[in-house]
C-alpha cells in the first residue's frame, strides 16, 4: 500500500538527509547580499525525509520496474543486449567521473584520447572516417545529418526542400525532418519490405535533399537494392543517411560507408551497451564522408603532431555549429569505448553474427505458430524481425496487445507492438546476441502457451496482466484530464 | 564465444538446424558480395576485462580531475557533492537496465520517479508543467525556442548575450534550420542592457531569451525583463524563456513568480556526476497554455482496471511515435537516469536543505569575490549581485597563462575568459575556507609574478 505513495506524501516538516557543512567564513548580513525583491517568499515544498526512509522509497520503487538484468527484453529496434558490468566501474573512476567539462585540453588528455580512439573505432566500423561524438542521442544524431545536409546544399548554393524516408521509417525521422525546416516526401516499401525503387526513382528529384533510410530496416530486412538505391540519389545531388538504428546486425559484415551512405548515426545505447538508464541517457555520434566532413559540428578532437589532443573551435570554418554543451555524453563514451576494447574486430563481428542468428533462431521456433503469428516479409532475417498478429486477431480473438501484456505474467518483457506502422498488428522482434538459446527456447514455448490458452479462453490474454504491480492503465482518462504533478496541499506551508 | 555471449559450437549447430541453414553465411545471403567487407575490421584486438580496466584506468590517470586538485571551474557545471545515496540508487539494475516504459504495468517505478520529478521541477520553477527531462541545457533552451515558433510562428528570437556561449551557439545551429533569425542583446554593467533588450523586442519576435544568474555570474531582474516584452497575459506577448541554475532556485524568486513562460536548465548540479560534461539531463518547465507543445516524455497519474493508483506516459499525441512530422520535438526518450539523480537528490537536500545550501554559498561567494579583488591587479569584472559564481578582471596579465601557473599549483582557479581578460570562479560546498584562502594565495603570488615577468620583458 504504502509503496503507491509519492515522496511528497511521505515524511514530516524537519525531517532531513542533508547535514550542510559549517559555513567556515565570517557571516554576512544575507539581505545585503541578496535583496528581498530578488529572493523567492517561499522554500521549494521538496520532500522532507530521512535518509533511510529515502533509500527505502526508492528500494521499493525500484522493484515495480521490470529490467534487463532480470529478465528477456526483446524490445524489437531497441537492442537490449546485456550491458557488461565493468563498465559501470570504469566510468566511475574519479578521473573520468569528477573531470570538468571546461577542464583544460592540456590536462584531460586522457578522456580525449579516449575520444579520439573511439572516433577512430566508430569511423572504420561505419566504413565513414570522419566522427563528431557530440549528438546526445540517436534522434539528435538525426537532427545533426540534416542539419549537416543543409550546410551541404547551402554551401553549392542549393535550396533543396524534400527528405526522403520509407514508410518503415522510425517515427523521429520525420519529426526530425520538420525540425530541420525540411519537408517530408514518404517513398513506398516493395513487396520484399525493401525500398520500392520505381517509387524512388519517381520521387528523386533536384529537390532532394536527402534520403535517410535504416539497413536492415525495421523489418528486419537488408535491402539488396541499396547500391542501386544509392546511385539514384546521389544521381539528384541528394544525401543519403543511414539510421544506426539496426546496425548490431552488421558489424564487422558490411558497412554504410560501402553501401554509398554520407552521413550515419550510431547508438551508443544500442549496439554499443550504453545502458537504456529507464529512457535515457543516450549517446548518437555520427560518421561522415569526406564531402560533409568540413560541415561537422563543433570543437572537435584534433591530434597535433606531436600526439597530444586538443579541441579544436574551428571560429571561421563552415561547421554548422555546436548541437548541445560541452563536448557530448563522456559518461557513454568511456562505456563504449570499453566495450569495443574488450570485443575487438573479432569480438564485434561475432555479436553481430550470435544476433543475426539468435534472431533467425527465435523465427524459426516461432514457425510453428505461423498460422497465427505469420512474419510479416521474407524469410529469413537480420538480427530482427516483424510478425503479424492479424490472423491471431482474427481467429483467436485475442490482438497483439493482449499477447505482449499476457507475456508480462510469465517474465518476459514484451516485444516493441504496433510498429513498424505498415505491419498490421505488429511484434517487432529483436533477441540480441546475449541471450542464450534456452532463454529463446523458453519464449517460443511461452507464445505457444498463450496461444494455446487464448483458443480455450481468450479472456484470459484480454485481462492481462496479472501478476504484475499494477494492471492495464487507463491511458485514455491520463491523457483527458492530465494529473502530471502532484498536487501539494498548503498543510505543508510553515504557519 | 566472446565474453557476452552463450552460443557455443553444439548451440550454433543446433540452431543452424533449427533454421534449415547450413552455416551462418547463408544468413547475410541478402547482403550483395560486393558490399560486404572482404578483411577484419582495424581495430585492436579484443582484451580480458582486467586488461580494459587497466587501459581505461590509465586513460583516467591523465586526466586532473576535481579529485585531484582544487578547482574553482563553473560555468554551467559544478563540481557538488554526489551523496552516497545517489551512486547507489543510479546503479541498481531496476533502473539502469530497462528502457522507456512502453509496458506501464512493469515500468511503475520508473514512470512514478518521473511524475516525482515532474513534480519537483515544478516545485523549483513555480511554473505548473514540466516534462520528464531532455538531453542537457543548451539544447533544452534551443528546444524551448522551437515550442515558441510552434506557438506563435514569427521569425526572430532576442537572446541575452548574458546567456552560455554554448547554449547561444545551440540556438543557433537549430534556428538556422527551422529558419528563425537570431538577434543578440549586449550586456551593460554585467547585465542584460535593459534599454537595448526593449528595443530589440517587436511584432516579430517569437521569444526572448536569458540566463539566471547570467554566464558571468551576475543575477538579472528577471521580472523586469519580462515584463519588457509585455504584459505575461497579453496574448501577442512573444514567449519569455529563461535558462535557471537549479541551485539557484533555493534563493532566487521563481522564474513563475517573475513572468517566465519557460524555465529550461542544466540539471548537472542536481546529483549528478561532472562526467566531462555528460550525460546529465535538462530541465524543461512552462505555463499550462504550453503543456501540448512540450517537447519529451511525460508521465501522468491514472488508475488500473482494479482502480489502483498508477502511472503511465501521457499527451502522447505531441510525440514523434505518433504524430511524426507533426510531432512537436523530434525527442524520443529522457534523461531517465539522470533524471532520477535530480529527485533524490533534490529530496536528499529537502525543503530546508536547499535553502541552506544557497545561503551557504551565498556566503562562501561573497567571501571569495571579496578576497580575491583585495589582490592587486584583480577587479570585479561587474558589481551585480551573484550567488555561486563571479567574473573578475585580472589586469595587465594573459590570464590563460596564469590559469595555468595555478594549475602547477594544484589550484584551478576557475575558467579563464580571455576576450574580457577575466577569470570566472565558481564556489560550491566543496570548496571550504580553507581552500579559498589557498586560491587567494597562489592567484596573488602568480600574479605578482606574472606582472614582474612581463615588466622585464617590457624593460628588455
Amino acid at each position: 500500500m504504502s509503496e503507491t505513495l509519492t515522496i511528497f506524501e511521505k515524511g514530516a516538516p524537519g525531517r532531513r538527509a542533508f547535514v550542510a557543512p559549517p559555513l567556515e567564513v565570517p557571516r554576512v548580513d544575507p539581505h545585503a547580499l541578496l535583496p528581498v525583491r530578488l529572493r523567492r517568499a517561499q522554500p521549494p515544498r521538496l520532500p522532507e525525509v530521512s535518509e533511510p526512509e529515502l533509500v527505502r522509497h526508492y528500494v521499493n520503487l525500484s522493484k515495480r520496474n521490470f529490467d534487463l538484468d532480470s529478465g528477456f527484453y526483446p524490445l524489437g529496434s531497441c537492442t537490449m543486449k546485456h550491458n557488461p558490468k565493468l563498465h559501470e566501474r570504469v566510468a566511475a573512476l574519479p578521473g573520468h567521473a569528477r573531470l570538468h567539462p571546461f577542464q583544460h585540453p592540456r590536462r584531460a588528455q586522457g578522456a580525449l584520447e579516449l575520444m579520439w580512439n573511439l572516433q577512430q573505432a566508430l569511423g572504420e566500423i561505419s566504413g565513414l572516417p570522419h566522427v563528431s561524438l557530440q549528438p546526445s542521442a540517436g534522434s539528435h544524431g538525426e537532427l545533426a545529418g540534416l542539419l549537416l545536409t543543409r550546410a551541404y546544399h547551402e554551401d553549392r548554393g542549393e535550396q533543396r526542400t524534400k527528405v526522403l524516408t520509407p514508410d518503415t521509417a522510425h517515427g523521429t525521422n520525420p519529426a526530425t525532418v520538420t525540425m530541420a525546416g525540411l519537408k517530408v516526401v514518404k517513398v513506398a516499401t516493395n513487396a520484399d519490405g525493401g525500398v520500392d525503387v520505381e517509387d524512388l526513382r519517381a520521387k528523386a528529384t533536384s529537390d532532394v535533399a536527402c534520403l535517410m533510410l535504416t539497413n536492415p530496416n525495421t523489418l528486419g530486412i537488408f535491402d539488396a537494392n541499396i547500391a542501386e538505391i544509392a546511385e539514384i540519389v546521389h544521381g539528384v545531388g541528394a544525401t543519403l543517411y543511414y539510421d544506426g538504428a539496426n546496425l548490431n546486425a552488421i558489424m564487422g559484415i558490411t558497412r554504410p560507408g560501402d553501401m554509398g551512405f554520407d552521413i550515419v548515426h550510431f547508438n551508443l545505447h544500442k549496439s554499443f551497451t550504453q545502458p537504456h538508464g529507464g529512457g535515457g541517457p543516450g549517446s548518437g555520434p555520427i560518421a561522415v564522408s569526406e564531402r560533409i566532413a568540413p560541415y561537422l559540428m563543433r570543437p572537435r578532437i584534433v591530434r597535433d603532431d606531436d600526439g597530444s589532443f586538443d579541441l579544436d573551435m574551428d571560429e571561421d570554418g563552415p561547421s554548422i555549429g555546436r548541437l548541445r554543451g560541452f563536448q557530448g555524453n563522456y559518461g557513454c563514451f568511456v562505456r563504449s569505448y570499453a566495450y569495443i576494447r574488450s570485443l575487438g574486430a573479432e569480438g564485434l563481428k561475432d555479436a553481430s553474427v550470435t544476433a543475426v542468428l539468435n534472431a533467425n533462431y527465435l523465427l524459426a521456433k516461432l514457425g510453428g505458430l505461423a498460422e497465427h503469428l505469420p512474419l510479416a516479409y521474407g524469410r529469413l532475417c537480420m538480427h530482427e524481425f516483424v510478425l503479424s498478429g492479424a490472423p491471431m486477431k482474427r481467429e483467436l480473438g485475442i490482438r497483439t496487445l493482449d499477447l505482449a501484456k499476457r507475456l508480462l505474467d510469465f517474465g518476459v518483457h514484451p516485444p516493441t507492438v504496433y510498429f513498424p506502422l505498415l505491419v498490421d498488428e505488429a511484434l517487432l522482434i529483436e533477441p540480441t546476441e546475449t541471450e542464450t538459446k534456452e532463454t529463446l527456447d523458453r519464449f517460443a514455448e511461452i507464445v505457444a502457451a498463450i496461444l494455446r490458452e487464448a483458443a480455450d479462453d481468450p479472456e484470459i490474454a484480454r485481462n492481462a496482466p496479472y501478476s504484475t504491480p499494477v494492471r492495464r492503465l487507463d491511458e485514455a482518462g491520463a491523457a483527458k484530464h492530465p494529473l502530471i504533478r502532484q498536487p501539494l496541499d498548503a498543510q505543508k506551508e510553515p504557519a | 564465444m566472446t565474453v557476452y555471449t552463450a552460443a557455443t559450437d553444439a548451440d550454433r549447430d543446433a540452431m543452424l538446424a533449427a533454421i534449415g541453414v547450413a552455416d551462418v553465411e547463408e544468413l547475410f545471403a541478402a547482403i550483395p558480395a560486393g558490399l560486404r567487407l572482404d578483411r577484419a575490421l582495424d581495430l585492436p584486438a579484443g582484451m580480458a576485462e582486467q586488461d580494459v580496466y587497466a587501459h581505461l584506468r590509465e586513460l583516467a590517470s591523465r586526466n586532473v580531475s576535481c579529485e585531484d586538485e582544487v578547482s574553482f571551474l563553473g560555468g554551467g557545471m559544478y563540481d557538488h557533492y554526489v551523496p552516497a545515496v545517489i551512486d547507489m540508487l543510479m546503479s541498481r539494475s531496476e533502473y539502469l537496465t530497462p528502457y522507456t516504459p512502453y509496458q506501464p504495468e512493469v515500468s511503475q517505478g520508473n514512470l512514478q520517479v518521473m511524475f516525482e520529478y515532474q513534480t519537483a521541477i515544478c516545485e523549483l520553477t513555480g511554473l505548473p508543467v514540466s516534462n520528464a527531462s531532455v538531453y542537457e541545457g543548451p539544447s533544452a533552451l534551443a528546444s524551448a525556442a522551437y515550442l515558441a515558433k510552434l506557438a506563435n510562428g514569427r521569425g526572430r528570437y532576442v537572446i541575452s548575450a548574458g546567456v552560455h556561449p554554448h547554449a547561444r551557439e545551440t540556438l543557433r545551429t537549430y534556428a538556422h534550420g527551422f529558419g528563425v533569425e537570431v538577434v543578440e542583446v549586449g550586456l551593460r554593467d554585467g547585465v542584460t542592457d535593459p534599454d537595448a533588450w526593449a528595443a530589440a523586442i517587436d511584432g516579430e519576435t517569437s521569444a526572448v531569451l536569458l540566463q539566471q544568474p547570467n554566464f558571468y555570474g551576475a543575477v538579472e531582474d528577471v521580472a523586469a525583463l519580462a515584463a519588457a516584452a509585455g504584459e505575461s497575459d497579453a496574448e501577442d506577448r512573444p514567449v519569455v524563456i529563461a535558462s535557471y541554475d537549479p541551485i539557484a532556485l533555493g534563493l532566487l524568486a521563481p522564474p513563475g513568480a517573475c513572468g517566465v513562460d519557460v524555465c529550461v536548465g542544466e540539471g548537472q548540479p542536481l546529483g549528478n556526476r561532472l562526467d566531462f560534461g555528460g550525460p546529465s539531463f535538462g530541465f524543461f518547465a512552462a505555463t499550462e497554455a504550453h503543456m501540448r507543445r512540450m517537447p519529451g516524455r511525460i508521465a501522468g497519474e491514472t488508475v488500473d482496471m482494479d482502480g489502483k493508483r498508477g502511472f503511465v506516459l501521457t499527451l502522447q499525441t505531441r510525440e514523434q511515435h505518433i504524430r511524426r512530422e507533426k510531432a512537436t520535438s523530434n525527442i524520443c526518450t529522457a534523461q531517465a537516469l539522470n533524471a532520477l539523480g535530480g529527485v533524490v537528490y533534490l529530496s536528499w537536500l529537502g525543503r530546508q536543505g536547499l535553502v541552506e545550501l544557497g545561503e551557504l554559498l551565498l556566503q562562501r561567494t561573497h567571501y571569495a569575490r571579496e578576497a580575491l579583488c583585495a589582490l592587486d591587479g584583480v577587479e570585479p569584472l561587474h558589481e551585480q549581485v551573484v550567488v555561486r559564481e563571479f567574473a573578475v578582471r585580472l589586469v595587465g596579465v594573459d590570464v590563460e597563462a596564469v590559469v595555468e601557473r595555478c594549475a602547477e599549483e594544484g589550484v584551478n582557479p576557475g575558467l579563464a575568459l580571455p576576450d574580457e581578460r577575466a577569470l570566472l570562479v565558481a564556489i560550491t560546498e566543496q570548496r571550504s575556507r580553507t581552500d579559498i584562502d589557498r586560491l587567494v594565495e597562489v592567484l596573488g603570488r602568480v600574479l605578482a609574478a606574472e606582472r614582474e615577468a612581463a615588466s622585464v620583458e617590457v624593460g628588455a
